[in-house]
């Protein structure tokens, strides 16, 4: 990661409790500006606490948090002028259209109502939002709620941009045309920071922090903890995966296995030596017939290995 | 760093506001629609001036004055004798069974007791239950005692009731100015009571805080519109009760107009103070009907204030209401001015800066 002047974010020790139970433990972050920075973890993983307390919406129970300079929440209504956030539920206003939910938030931000009618123009032309401008914004589909939610976000020009979740309820087509307009907007020197829980779309951020249970678990660039992952992946396919998956966990060398379908895919430890091999070996021995094959890690491994030994569920 | 307060917001939250009113017919329509049915409805259903209670007379004397003495009672017209009972305790059993809400028991001694007059010369069973009733039967205590020309002078009352400003005692008059105060005081605070909790709910209130929008912005902007809602909602109820119930209005309409306003702004803060407070719609609401019962019931509207103990006195001159019925029944009905009315106007004004104060101190732009 870059060095951490340059970065947008810095937080050191950032800890949120509810109660008894801690969302956000002990996180030490670095986001660099200008670059498309991605929260990458499963419900609950805390992306959404820390991304509330880096927008100064919650106060930290614990550690500090640097956003664009400012400390957060004590300078939150400074940072409220450069900072765009789209919730992750729809949080426009749906008995408005959607021009006067575009109006309302250019006056809220005191943008000159000259500038605020040119510059919401533009943006629904660049959104391809124009034919729909006098349309509820109720009635808009899940694509075009998001497009409409990311133009309200960028309206005043924030330097830095958080996005909640922003794709969950859209479909691929959108989602593509999603990515491309947050590229555009990196590339004209925004920093953008988006949590998901989609690994094609965690592997398009140029910087990747992985949180499980309010933890980071990992950080890096995607290719970078691709080629970090010190485990060898196999893939194994078999008639029987439930017997071989069963099998497999109880071979030491297999740090974990997981069905996909018909294949099943397995982390093995780097020191054995021809896995795909020693596997369909260990498997037959057992009477378990299986193909097996070196693969190429997935982002999905690097998730997995990272979250090893906690004690996880899925 | 403190941005200053801003007019562009706060025209901005109006504006909004407007438009979610214009989207929301069924909300729309209440603006008009409370006032026209309530002050129509109530208009003409509420009597006060009690006539025509169904009576019944057990006379055991038998005699010339028993039979005057029920006449008497009769040419009130507050009773309509309809039974006759041989007995007290036939004249009971009427009261008990509900078929007569007074009942005049004459004595079969009623010529001794006007005589001696150490004891009261006849008797008056009243249904207690309903105060308005007891009430109206008591005014028959005062009538005098028969016997006409003989001792009529002696026996008439000491007092004779005159109804100022309302000399016809017609209950349209006094009940329009009530109504319009009990329909803002529900309509104006639950109007605003649901306006913040509404975008906690929807799911607004996440981004709305993520703007540089202030507290104080967002509160004054959410009332400005429905100002002008509540002055709609007075002009019809009183424009109601001038054509409909010939409401004499003796004041001036524009005094009356600017003391309302502080009664507007009071409830209207009020509300989004409850609206800062509860976490659903539904708490707004339960909130708004607890503050709406015991402004109707202590302010003055249900029951007179005098009437009430002291310490239920200074509770009720809390209420926005209490201030607020003085003031209407003061221009309209006795022609006061706003100097006049100016004591019961502060009190408002001072319940809106707190309210407004305390809303926006609790409104605070963060989730925990």
């Amino acid at each position: 990661m870059p060095a951490s002047n340059d970065a947008a974010i810095v937080t050191r020790g950032l800890t949120r409790r509810f109660g008894e139970r801690v969302a956000v433990d002990h996180l030490d972050l670095t986001i660099p500006r200008a670059r498309v920075s991605g929260f990458l973890g499963p419900n609950g993983s805390g992306k959404s606490t820390t991304m509330r307390m880096l927008c100064g919406l919650l106060t930290p129970s614990e550690g500090e948090a640097s956003v664009l300079g400012l400390a957060m929440p004590r300078d939150a209504e400074t940072l409220r002028r450069r900072l765009g956030y789209m919730t992750q539920r729809f949080s426009l206003y749906e008995d408005l259209t959607v021009r006067e939910n575009l109006e309302f938030l250019a006056a809220v931000h005191d943008l000159p109502r000259a500038a605020a009618r040119a510059r919401i123009d533009a943006l629904l032309e660049e959104f391809t939002m124009t034919k729909r401008a006098s349309q509820l914004a109720g009635t808009l589909s899940g694509g075009q709620r998001q497009r409409l939610a990311l133009a309200g976000a960028i309206l005043h020009e924030p330097e830095l941009l958080v996005l909640d979740e922003p794709t969950s309820a859209v479909d691929p087509q959108s989602r593509r045309d999603f990515w491309e307009a947050l590229f555009d907007l990196a590339e004209r020197g925004v920093t953008i920071l988006v949590s998901t829980h989609f690994m094609d779309e965690a592997e398009r951020c140029h910087e990747l922090a992985i949180l499980d249970r309010g933890r980071l678990v990992a950080a890096g660039a995607p290719r970078q903890l691709l080629a970090d992952l010190p485990d060898r992946v196999v893939e194994i396919e078999s008639d029987e995966p439930r017997a071989a998956r069963a099998q497999l966990e109880r071979e030491p060398a297999v740090r974990s296995a997981a069905q996909l379908g018909a294949r099943l895919r397995a982390l093995v430890d780097p020191a054995l030596a021809d896995p795909a091999r020693a596997l369909e070996a260990a498997l037959r021995a057992h009477g378990v017939t299986a193909r097996a094959q070196l693969a190429a890690p997935s982002l999905e491994d690097v998730f997995v290995a990272a979250t090893r030994g906690r004690g996880h569920e899925s | 760093m403190t941005a200053r307060f801003s007019l562009r917001r706060v025209g901005a939250v109006a504006r909004k506001e407007l438009l979610h009113l214009r989207r929301d017919r069924l909300t729309g329509g209440m603006i008009a629609g409370i006032p026209l049915m309530m002050t129509l409805m109530f208009g003409y259903a509420i009597n006060q001036d009690i006539r025509h209670l169904r009576a019944g007379v057990a006379d055991l004397s038998g005699t010339q004055r028993g039979r005057w003495l029920a006449a008497d009672a009769q040419a009130t017209q507050v009773v309509d004798l309809v039974h006759r009972a041989g007995s007290a305790r036939e004249l009971e059993s009427l009261l008990v069974r509900g078929e007569i809400s007074v009942g005049l028991l004459i004595p079969a001694d009623l010529e001794q007791r006007l005589v001696r007059r150490d004891r009261p010369a006849a008797q008056l069973l009243v249904d207690g239950g309903d105060p308005i009733v007891l009430g109206a039967a008591r005014a028959l205590t005062q009538l005098p005692a028969p016997g006409r020309a003989t001792r009529a002078a002696a026996l008439s009352p000491l007092f004779e009731v005159r109804a100022f400003y309302n000399p016809e005692r017609r209950s349209a008059v006094h009940i329009v100015p009530g109504i319009c105060g009990v329909i803002l005081a529900l309509t104006m605070v639950l109007f605003t009571a649901i306006a913040i909790v509404r975008e906690r709910e929807r799911g607004n209130l996440e981004l709305l805080i993520t703007t540089p929008v202030q507290s104080a912005e967002l509160m004054i902007g959410k009332i400005l519109p429905y100002v002008a809602i509540g002055y709609v909602q007075i002009s019809l109820i009183l424009g109601l009760g001038v054509l409909l119930f010939d409401l004499p209005i003796r004041g001036s309409l524009s005094h009356l107009y600017l003391a309302s306003g502080a009664f507007v702004v009071a409830s209207l803060s009020l509300g989004l103070l409850f609206s800062t407070i509860a976490e659903s719609q539904f708490q707004a609401f339960q909130l708004t009907f607890t503050s709406f019962l015991p402004q109707i019931m202590l302010s003055g509207y249900m029951f007179p204030f005098d009437g009430m103990p002291r310490p239920a006195q200074w509770l009720a001159e809390l209420f926005p209401l209490t201030h607020f019925l003085r003031i209407v029944r003061g221009i309209v009905l006795r022609g006061a001015t706003l100097s006049d009315v100016s004591g019961e106007v502060w009190p408002l004004a001072l319940f809106f800066c707190a309210t407004l104060t305390l809303a926006s101190l609790r409104f605070r732009k963060r989730l925990d």
